[in-house]
């Protein structure tokens, strides 16, 4: 059975496509990966499949209910950690989940064993009683991912959760969430626009850009489809017909005034591209990433501006 | 609808409401503070002011100055919820099962705990003040606190769930609170006013509230207490009305 299926779902706030006909379809216990720049409609879609928000138009099913027609079915089944923090800064970790745990109408008895489980996946058992203000970034993001599988959805979304966190803390809560994924049977969807990250944990990756899916397959698979290695070369006369016309050459692009070719393994053809090139100042070889994937599909570099703003921002309340 | 999920639901909302209230002291001490102020500096200042024989002022503004808290506490209580959109903790609840009117009547409830236990203390400070109280006369006073705050609150609720960003804030004290408070006859008679003015009070759910609550506590009124009771009960219930289905579409 499938978690998740849309259908041409969309999203629009007048003029602008946040959403733009997505079709989706992810299995069950997959680790699925949404990525794409900042902006690129992987937040607007998470709200409409946790119904936050009301699609424009489209068809999405959550665990076997639609999102429209049902919210709480679907609101029963999942988790979620928002890509801003949620939790409740003057209250304790351990209030924190109480509250959550009784809006989930999770039996009285079951309540504390099932807080001290989730405390101990997310290794906060000892500054439970603190209250959530004196917590690090990272710790809040635990507490909150702990929060989001306390009442054991079936599907877990992850939006952004290591944004604004220091690499060490952002490893930190990977390997939290690597090792949910082996402890506890669910569907986990989540977005990002960290490569790396992306490319070591999910088991599929949907590529988003400008509120559409522009490529969708493992991450292994994405990027072999590149066709193999990437030559960028450098020059003011560069023989491009020529270049175009190697049977080795895939793909000619230009990206930031560089020409980017698409290689059959350009360890050896190599000494070929250059002679055929022509005086070329630059010359850089590497076997591609997904942000080479990025650029393949969208024509485009990621770029992670405004990286580190939003999770960090505190904001104190109005007395 | 399963009223034990219900139940918990707003257990969980009003102890929320209830451990941010307590964990803020600069709140509740403001919050008592400030109609304690005016009710020595203002009431004291106009009080002297008086023609001899007028009565004793501070007497006459004190039922004032419990709506006033509710007024003022309550309302806000209610509005803070934009607080609860800044922080992204409203997210947290409207994603859980529980439905918006639960959400609605669980916060009321939380905001309502805050403003009573507030306005209660200044009822048990006007006992020390030497306010003629009568045991029958503070269980109908909190019976209208309670019934205001309900309806204030409420109010509150509506305005903060339409605010997209706390920084409207001061434009609810602006527009809506001075109003309110102003036109209540809190601080003076509203007998002789002009006719114009006149229809604002008697517009103003306020002035019943403290209409009703002169009449138990120092047995002057235009109106019965009853009577006073129950416009402020038909305001709670438009409140409650409009909030549940205000809740029902507001968006984050």
């Amino acid at each position: 059975m499938e978690s998740i299926k849309t259908i041409e779902l969309k999203k629009t706030y007048g003029e602008i496509k946040a959403v733009d006909g997505i079709n989706l379809a992810v299995r069950e216990g997959e680790i699925f990966g949404l990525l794409g720049p900042n902006g690129a409609g992987k937040t607007t879609l998470l709200m409409m499949l946790s119904t936050l928000l009301k699609p424009t138009s489209g068809t999405a099913i959550v665990n076997g209910f639609n999102v429209v027609t049902r919210p709480d079915k679907v609101r029963e089944s999942i988790g979620m950690v928002f890509q801003d923090p949620s939790s409740d800064t003057l209250l304790s970790g351990y209030e924190n989940l109480k509250l959550h745990a009784l809006m989930y109408n999770l039996p009285l008895k079951e309540i504390n064993k099932k807080i001290e489980k989730v405390l101990e996946l997310v290794d906060l058992q000892k500054r439970q009683h603190d209250v959530v203000k004196k917590y690090s970034g990272g710790m809040r993001r635990r507490l909150e991912i702990a929060r989001g599988l306390l009442h054991e959805p079936k599907i877990f979304f992850l939006d952004e959760p290591t944004l604004g966190l220091d690499p060490q803390t952002r490893q930190h809560i990977w390997t939290y969430i690597r090792a949910l994924a082996e402890k506890i049977k669910m569907t986990i969807i989540v977005t990002t626009h960290y490569m790396e990250e992306a490319e070591k944990l999910c088991n599929r990756i949907a590529i988003i850009d400008h509120g559409r899916i522009v490529a969708l397959d493992s991450p292994e698979n994405l990027i072999h489809a590149t066709g193999g290695d990437i030559v960028s070369l450098k020059g003011q006369k560069l023989n491009l017909k020529e270049l175009e016309s190697l049977t080795f050459v895939k793909g000619i692009k230009i990206v930031e005034g560089k020409f980017q070719l698409a290689v059959e393994n350009a360890g050896k053809n190599l000494q070929e591209i250059l002679s055929t090139a022509g005086e070329v100042e630059f010359v850089k070889v590497h076997s591609p990433d997904l942000n080479d994937v990025f650029l393949f599909y969208t024509g485009r570099e990621m770029r992670e501006e405004g990286d580190e703003v939003g999770f960090m921002q505190d904001v104190t309340r109005a007395t | 609808m399963n009223i034990r999920k219900v139940l918990k639901g707003l257990y969980a909302l009003w102890f929320r409401e209830f451990r941010v209230f307590t964990r803020e002291k600069s709140r509740i001490i403001s919050s008592v503070c400030l109609p304690l102020f005016w009710y020595f500096i203002f009431g004291n200042g106009v009080g002297s002011a008086m023609p001899a024989g007028a009565g004793n002022y501070q007497h006459f503004i004190f039922p004032g100055f419990l709506a006033m808290t509710i007024i003022f506490t309550g309302l806000f209580a209610g509005a803070y919820i934009v607080w609860d959109k800044k922080i992204d903790f409203l997210k947290e609840v409207l994603i859980t099962p529980l439905s918006r009117t639960t959400v609605f009547f669980g916060k009321a409830m939380g905001s309502m705990t805050d403003a009573l236990i507030q306005s209660y203390f200044l009822l048990l400070i006007g006992i020390v003040l030497g306010i003629p109280f009568t045991l029958s006369s503070i269980l109908l006073s909190m019976l209208m606190l309670f019934v205001f705050a309900n309806g204030l609150i409420s109010l509150g609720l509506i305005i903060g769930s339409f605010m997209e960003s706390p920084e409207g804030y001061g434009l609810i004290s602006s527009f809506v609170i001075y109003p309110i408070f102003l036109l209540s006859g809190a601080l003076y008679p509203l007998d002789n006013l002009p006719g114009w003015m006149k229809l604002l009070t008697r517009l103003d759910p306020a002035t019943y509230a403290v209409d009703g609550l002169r009449a138990v506590i120092l047995g002057t009124s235009s109106m019965s207490f009853t009577a006073n009771l129950l416009v402020v009960l038909g305001f709670d219930v438009i409140m409650m009305f409009v909030g549940t289905w205000a809740f029902k579409r507001m968006k984050l």
